[in-house]
């Protein structure tokens, strides 16, 4: 597979080359584990300050600078500090985690022991999707490789640190990607996200000892960071934006994938890396970051000042590519799952496909999320399959407005964002579902057709 | 409770009134202490916290610090310039730090009330003409008071299990069950039987049982207790009363000695259930299930109803007088008991002190434990017996030595207060050699025998106070009327004092509570009237050599509460 010149590929640099292979002799071949190797030269506390200075923020989904996360680590209790790899990758439209540790897991397990030995953690897991089983089954193969390498594990490259890596396959519902609820299953319970205060995972996380959680690309990025340098890393893209970004783009493009990208537009992705929208189509909206993102329109401009104070006008295509563009244009760049609607789509009926999800993956712990969601699904289902009533949609945005930052996690965002921003950007839309649907003359059968999935 | 330490106190305001709290109590314990309701469902004062409902939302604020000099800000009038979150916090799950302020009753508090309020209302089945939490149900009162007053969902509602029996005496239904995890979290913190889980996930969760188990410790019924709707039920008080025709009477557990507060609720002269009564120092707000059954003691079928003379009913004004003489005919033994109140015991001991007895003697029960609120001694009383001076030792359980002067001779007539002292390890036949003067509410094996019974009140029907195992003095009050025959337990004792004795003897407890609360008796200073719901806690200091069974329970702990002097 050719890899497009607007392409940066770091993370993935050797992941889809002719012959490499999951195995470590391909990884040592390629200079695997001397990072590692050297990074025991360094004081636990300099490669903490290192990764700080590369400004690397966290993959997931929230994007958290990686460095500020570890230094919010409680060191004085006394306690054991765990390192944990978010590997629960189920926010729908993301799979970049799957490709790394398909095809490259030992880039994972060396930048989990770097990180481990920068943070003192004796004991790091890895939290699989339970989806992903031979993702599991690579990673243990890895594992058992680079224990028998003295990668990891005991008396690591003769270091004399050690740590134990273990992987944990997850309890197969979204929420266990939360950073709370992964920890919670990962103890052996219901994947419940707990409430902040107190349980910050950085001082009560698992087993109420201070816990990292990271994503997989985040703790490849270290990798790379302790390889190039803070400084080189952070000239990857710009100030507090830095490096690389494996981004998964899916639906209305000729060449849906994962790219692995520097500092682009939002437009040189979708049209020139993944040669922009089906024959005879045109795009109609955007979904960044994953599917509980805002929505961005195609036609809108997207305004607003700089913080030097300098001003932007930009249409979809020249939004940066990067945490803060995509903040700036009022969504979020989330887990880096981006998805394309083009012309053909209907947002209400995307919105009842994202609802019948979200519901099904609300934990149900807290109220709101619990019942709202599941509200909304039947209103959008209800709307879908012909039946919509006068006021829906008001109501619909009442019921996300109910929702959004009354809940114990963001998962609740989550649920809310969607709708929010779908009725906001294609309020025509829902407007003429709730006129025409409601009136008992209508022809309801192109809207069943569309509806097939959405019992 | 334990007198804050200043040092602790931090200030907080709370919607613009400042209040001094101890740091760490929770926003929700904060406002009321202004007089502020801060409505909840899943947050419990004994429970740890869930933080789930999120009906107890609440704006919150803190002193905001400069970035860059770290100095607080301040507004222009000098006062600190307070930086409020843009989203709700829990009041459950917000700690009190110093310069914290909440705001409990803002629009965006209110709206959010609303909000959660709504949706606890969507999938909630509205059954309240129906259920037996209506008129105590956390969920109906706050939609009215915190609701819109009229529901947007025109959705089919979801569908979950009606009627399950969870346990013996619990029955579950699940689509009430607002899913707020008291009584998950009670079952593992407090019952130590960690039985019960949500399956399934979202708005489809379900309350139940572990597959092969169910809720069947001695507290299951807390859990109907803490529930805020009427998920949880009490099968044996399902669809038997409006809550709201019950009159409440406070009482006291007498099952053991740890004396559990309780309420008693009956109409009409009849007693519909039991409930827990909070207290901190004794039983939080926790009761065991067994001390809830004991009111169906006052209509049982071996109820005394009137007073006998050799078998033949008589009334208890004649039954009093022929006890006291048969007791003024000497060679008198007399059997006291744990399950009497302390003003009984009080008149008992006027009766030893009046006539040249042979001996006094309690009968002791004791059972195991089961470190909650069951404590070892089932009698709720025998501290009482010692600080009264009825006995000066533990009882024994048998009365070996009772049964001994018997057979030599030495006592001829035997009164015993609610004991049965063939229960007790006396046999028939000695029984057949003495005159039997009885006291109690209840027929056994000894009022077959009896000469004189007297036909007395269960705890239901008279008021009194009992010493539990921290001795700490507690007062339970009337709830019923006692049986027309019945006569009670403490005026016929004080009757046969005063007949006895020649002297006048108090015969209310007002006024029996003058001479218990004598100078120099660690009683002195205490009325029955001035005792509060709390209790006091007496000087146990001299009784602190006895070998007492009991061991570590909720609220005691022999190790450091040998001797419970002071709070």
């Amino acid at each position: 597979m050719a890899i497009h010149p607007k392409e940066h590929r770091i993370v993935l640099k050797y992941a889809d080359e002719p012959g490499y292979t999951p195995k470590i002799e391909s990884y040592l071949e390629h200079g695997g584990y001397d990072t590692l190797k050297a990074a025991f030269s360094k004081k636990p506390e300099d490669i903490r300050d290192e990764v700080k200075k590369s400004q690397l923020r966290g993959r997931g989904g929230a994007g958290f600078p990686a460095g500020v996360k570890w230094s919010l680590v409680d060191r004085k209790s006394g306690k054991p500090i765990y390192l944990v790899c978010n590997a629960d990758e189920s926010e729908p439209g993301t799979f970049k985690d799957r490709q790394i540790i398909h095809k490259d897991p030992h880039q994972l397990i060396e930048g989990m022991m770097i990180s481990a030995y920068a943070n003192d953690c004796a004991k790091a897991f890895i939290y699989i999707r339970e989806e992903m089983p031979h993702g599991a089954r690579i990673l243990d193969e890895a594992i058992l490789e680079a224990k028998g390498k003295g990668f990891c594990g005991d008396n690591i490259c003769g270091s004399e640190y050690s740590c134990d890596l273990v992987v944990h396959r997850g309890a197969a519902a979204y929420i266990c990607g939360e950073e709370t609820g992964l920890i919670e299953s990962l103890e052996g319970k219901r994947a419940n996200p707990r409430i902040k205060p107190p349980y910050f995972p950085a001082v009560l996380g698992l087993y109420q000892c201070p816990t990292i959680v990271n994503n997989v690309e985040t703790l490849c990025d270290v990798k790379h960071i302790m390889e190039m340098g803070a400084d080189e890393f952070a000239k990857i893209g710009r100030p507090n934006n830095t490096g690389t970004r494996i981004w998964c783009v899916s639906g209305g493009v000729q060449r849906p994938g994962y790219y692995e990208v520097g500092q682009i537009t939002l437009g040189e992705l979708v049209n020139d890396i993944c040669g922009g929208p089906l024959p005879g189509r045109s795009i109609k909206a955007i979904i960044p970051g994953g599917s509980s993102m805002k929505i961005l329109k195609a036609e809108d401009r997207y305004k607003g000042k700089n913080p030097d104070g300098s001003e932007y006008d930009w249409g979809l295509e020249d939004i940066p590519l990067d945490y803060d563009g995509i903040a700036a244009a009022g969504s979020m760049s989330g887990s880096g799952g981006m998805m394309v609607l083009d012309d053909t789509v209907s947002i209400p009926a995307a919105l009842a496909n994202l609802m019948a999800f979200y519901s099904h993956e609300s934990c149900g712990q807290c109220t709101p999320c619990r019942e709202g969601s599941l509200w909304l699904k039947k209103i959008t289902t209800r709307m879908v399959h012909g039946e919509a009533r006068p006021g829906d949609v008001d109501l619909m945005k009442s019921v996300a407005d109910q929702i959004a930052g009354r809940t114990i996690c963001a998962f609740g965002f989550a649920v809310a964002w969607p709708v929010q921003s779908y009725i906001a950007k294609f309020e025509d839309e829902f407007r003429e579902y709730e006129e025409s649907l409601s009136n008992p003359d209508t022809d309801r059968t192109s809207i069943k057709e569309l509806a097939c999935n959405h019992g | 409770m334990a007198e804050e330490k200043k040092d602790n106190l931090v200030t907080v305001n709370i919607d613009g009134v400042d209040v001094q709290v101890p740091k760490g109590t929770n926003m929700i314990e904060a406002a009321a202490k202004v007089g502020k309701e801060v409505p909840h469902y899943c947050y419990h004062p004994k429970l740890s916290i869930a933080g789930n409902c999120r009906m107890c939302l609440v704006e919150l604020g803190m002193p905001g610090r400069d970035r860059a000099t770290g100095e607080p800000m301040l507004n222009e009038d000098g006062s600190p310039k307070i930086m409020w979150m843009p989203g709700p916090a829990i009041g459950c799950g917000t700690n009190a730090a110093p310069g914290m302020h909440i705001k409990t009753n803002s629009e965006k508090v209110k709206e959010a009330r609303e909000g959660v309020t709504e949706f606890l209302l969507v999938n909630h089945p509205l059954d309240c003409p129906i259920c037996d939490q209506a008129g105590e149900c956390r969920l109906q009162e706050f939609s009215a008071s915190h609701g819109r007053g009229q529901g947007r969902f025109t959705e089919e509602k979801n569908v979950k299990p009606k009627r399950t029996r969870l346990g013996p005496r619990v029955t579950l239904d699940d689509e009430r069950c607002i899913l707020c995890s008291r009584c998950i979290r009670f079952s593992q913190e407090i019952a130590n039987d960690d039985v019960l889980g949500f399956t399934d996930r979202g708005s489809y969760s379900t309350l139940t049982c572990f597959p092969g188990k169910e809720l069947a410790n001695n507290y299951s019924l807390n859990t109907v207790d803490i529930c805020p709707v009427g998920a949880l039920t009490s099968t044996d008080f399902r669809f038997k009363m409006r809550v709201w025709f019950l009159k409440e009477t406070n009482s006291i557990d007498f099952e053991t000695s740890a004396g559990c507060n309780t309420k008693v609720s009956s109409r009409e002269g009849k007693i519909y259930r039991i409930t827990p009564r909070r207290n901190d120092a004794v039983n939080d707000t926790w009761m065991p299930d067994s001390g809830r059954e004991l009111y169906k003691k006052v209509e049982s079928e071996d109820r005394l109803q009137s007073s006998l003379i050799d078998g033949t009913e008589v009334s208890a004004q004649n039954a009093v007088v022929a006890a006291s003489e048969l007791l003024n005919g000497g060679n008198v033994a007399i059997v006291g008991s744990g399950k009497a109140t302390v003003e009984e015991q009080f008149a008992l001991k006027g009766i030893a002190d009046a006539i040249d007895h042979k001996g006094v003697y309690l009968v002791a029960r004791y059972g195991e434990g089961d470190g909650i609120l069951i404590t070892e001694d089932r009698n709720p009383n025998v501290r009482g017996a010692l600080l009264t001076g009825l006995i000066d030792a533990l009882p024994e359980e048998q009365l070996t030595d009772l049964g001994q002067k018997i057979d030599s001779g030495e006592v001829k007539t035997v009164l015993t207060t609610k004991e049965d002292l063939i229960a007790a390890g006396l046999t028939e036949a000695q029984l057949s050699k003495v005159s039997v003067v009885y006291i109690g509410a209840h027929a056994n094996p000894t009022t077959a025998k009896a000469k004189v019974v007297i036909a007395g009140l269960t705890q239901f029907e008279k008021s009194g106070t009992l010493v539990n195992v921290q001795f700490r003095i507690q007062k339970f009050n009337k709830a019923i009327p006692g049986p027309k025959g019945a006569i009670d337990d403490l005026l016929a004792l004080s009757t046969i004092q005063a007949n006895l004795s020649g002297e006048e003897a108090p015969s209310s407890i007002g006024s029996i509570w003058k001479s218990i609360a004598a100078e120099g008796s660690v009683f002195e200073g205490l009325s029955f009237a001035s005792l509060s719901d709390e209790g006091q806690l007496l000087d146990g200091s001299k009784f602190s050599e006895l070998p007492f069974k009991e061991g570590k329970s909720l609220k005691y702990d022999p190790q450091t509460e040998a001797v419970a002097t002071t709070e």
